[in-house]
């Protein structure tokens, strides 16, 4: 760990903490909260979802709760149906979840903005009342598979070797990377720039060639996919499925914290799936009610949308770095910066720049004034980070 | 060549082409006429985002009116836009590289397709650099390069040169000059400056309300007396 410089903490040391912690922390921690790591990194791969479709595509949709819950829903109902194995369940319930986003991503074709976000928290709604009238399914008979004389909540089966629910949670947490690694393909291949490119402006996106019919709902297919492999991951896991947490309000609660945490960012849908279960485990311990969190949620969603648009994660990216280059410049005092240089001017040769920042438009200009002065090869994918 | 028949378009009372009939030579034509005469109009037919009320566009032999947006941009129609729309988010080989992948290019040929393409704007040095970073200049270039990418047919320029200052305005004159030899496609230039447009073009078409009121060699038709007075109006001319 020691060996990570300085300039790679932002990108590779801090995820590496990260994921040791997540790999350290059972054997130390109790079972109580390795259920509630769990349910985190359960969240975090919905919040990636929701993030490719807002952060990356620009599709608000404020229904990914409720297709969390049609991943549960599916789950249950296939192992009761057919008893897969435990990995081709999951499968099979992306698969299903997917095509059930597809049709959702339909009316996406033709609305934006408000006007989806509206559609998708209606649909929400909609299935929370199926829900709430239908239950999942807890073994009874017909294509619902519910039987109202059994309460309590539907715990899917897990497979033999991950009963436990340590067991469990490193299974949870291999699957869950591998939906992050998943995603991380689509976005720095061909279809996050056929999405970047529709983000950016679908005339453009036509004009350059991106059908963008199919790369919208592909974005929402991979997006459900993912989540409906959560939605399996939950059906198994400790609490199981409840029809009273799939409110439509969660999915308010969980757009709002992956604005916070960094839209489109992985760090942020981790930081997300943190915020969202670790978060109320934490004030619960302590005493205070876990519906606090809402005001701290509406507080921090205002902060960051005035301080920091690209979100606790990207404000820390983008701090740690400008710390770093402040450093190396320390380091090599030999270089003179030029006169158009702000703090954030250094390249990663030590070399200074002008007017080199995040979108800095306003300081776009090629560099004049300086001989020295060049541009830094910041690559996109790092700049997308 | 490129045949426009008869082609209407209408938005609700507004007629914003009426029945224009051309035939664009091979080369470079300049699409000139006052604001609101129906020019990006004609670009968004031919580049499919608009579908005409009536008659049909045929270029190179191969009826487009069937083709949608982004069919037409594999078959060879690129374009640029009044706004300038380099994707922010990516890197300037990236934006073009995009075009390349989506417009139907190989993948082995992708890098010297992309590395020509940058190195026609100037841009080449620059590849890696994210496009959010560059001038407002530079990103008209890689939006140009994003146009020349692959084997363009027909290059559609709806203002390239807008809010440039005249060294820039001079470069891209140069560059869009450049364009139908080295890339063998015909360009359609859109753009109030009347210097460029002559400097660029063989050939104009000159709208007024949505109607074609001159057609032919740019240095007549700059002189007609019909297309001077749609721009600077009867009193002026007399």
């Amino acid at each position: 760990m020691l060996a990570i410089s300085k300039r790679a903490w932002p990108t590779v040391g801090v995820p590496l903490v990260v994921a040791a912690a997540g790999l350290v922390l059972p054997p130390v921690v109790g079972r109580y909260w390795i259920q509630v790591l769990t349910a985190a990194a359960i969240y975090a791969v919905v919040a990636l979802g929701l993030g490719i479709l807002y952060g990356r595509v620009g599709l608000v949709s404020m229904g990914q709760i409720a297709i969390l819950a049609v991943g549960g829903w599916t789950a249950v109902r296939l192992e009761q149906a057919f008893a897969l194995p435990f990995p081709i369940l999951l499968l099979a319930t992306g698969l299903v979840t997917g095509a059930v986003g597809v049709l959702i991503g339909l009316p996406a074709l033709r609305l934006s903005g408000l006007h989806l976000a509206l559609v998708t928290l209606m649909l929400a709604a909609a299935l929370a009342i199926v829900l709430t009238n239908a239950g999942f399914p807890n073994g009874g008979t017909g294509f619902l598979g519910h039987d109202p004389l059994r309460p309590g909540n539907v715990v899917l089966p897990r497979p033999a070797w991950a009963a436990s629910d340590t067991a469990y949670y490193w299974c949870t947490l291999l699957v869950c990377a591998l939906m992050f690694v998943l995603a991380l393909a689509h976005l720095h291949g061909r279809p996050g720039r056929a999405w970047a490119a529709i983000r950016q402006s679908e005339p453009a996106a036509t004009a350059a060639g991106v059908n963008v019919t199919l790369y919208k709902l592909l974005a929402f297919g991979l997006a459900c996919f993912m989540t409906g492999v959560a939605g399996c991951l939950l059906a198994g896991s400790s609490g199981g499925l409840s029809v009273y947490q799939f409110a439509p309000q969660e999915s308010i609660s969980l757009l709002a914290v992956v604005l916070m945490a960094g839209m489109g960012s992985p760090w942020g849908a981790v930081l997300a799936g943190i915020l969202m279960k670790v978060m109320p485990a934490v004030l619960d311990r302590i005493g205070v009610s876990s519906s606090f969190l809402l005001i701290l949620f509406g507080a921090g969603l205002v902060q960051t949308m005035v301080m920091s648009p690209g979100g606790i994660t990207g404000q820390l990216v983008h701090d740690l770095g400008r710390r770093s280059r402040r450093q190396r410049h320390a380091e090599r005092p030999e270089v003179t910066p030029g006169p158009a240089q702000d703090s954030d001017g250094i390249t990663a040769s030590g070399k200074p720049v002008a007017g080199i920042r995040a979108g800095g438009d306003a300081h776009g200009g090629r560099p004049d004034g300086s001989g020295t002065v060049q541009p830094p090869a910041v690559s996109s994918r790092q700049e997308a980070q | 060549m490129i045949t426009l028949e008869n082609l209407t378009v209408r938005f609700g009372g507004v007629i914003s082409l009426d029945a224009v009939n051309a035939t664009l030579p091979v080369g470079t034509v300049g699409l000139i006429g006052p604001n609101g005469a129906g020019k990006t109009t004609l670009l968004n037919v031919l580049s499919g985002f608009v579908k005409p009320d009536s008659g049909r566009v045929v270029a190179f032999d191969q009826e487009l009116s069937g083709l949608s947006g982004h069919r037409r941009a594999r078959w060879g129609i690129r374009r640029t836009f009044q706004t300038e729309q380099a994707i922010a988010g990516l890197s300037v080989y990236d934006n073009v590289a995009m075009v390349h992948e989506h417009t139907g290019g190989a993948r082995r040929e992708r890098r010297n397709a992309v590395g020509q393409a940058l190195e026609f704007v100037g841009l080449s040095a620059q590849q890696s650099r994210a496009v959010g970073q560059l001038s407002a200049a530079d990103r008209r270039f890689v939006e140009l390069a994003r146009a020349v990418v692959g084997r363009p047919r027909v290059v559609l320029l709806d203002e390239p040169a807008a809010g440039l200052p005249e060294t820039e305005t001079n470069r891209m004159g140069e560059a869009i000059r450049a364009v139908p030899q080295q890339f063998q496609a015909l360009t359609v230039l859109v753009d109030h400056d009347m210097a460029l447009v002559s400097s660029c073009c063989e050939s104009a078409l000159v709208l007024d309300f949505g109607r074609v009121i001159a057609f032919g060699a740019t240095a007549e038709v700059l002189g007609d007396e019909h297309v001077r007075r749609a721009y600077l109006g009867a009193e002026d001319i007399e």
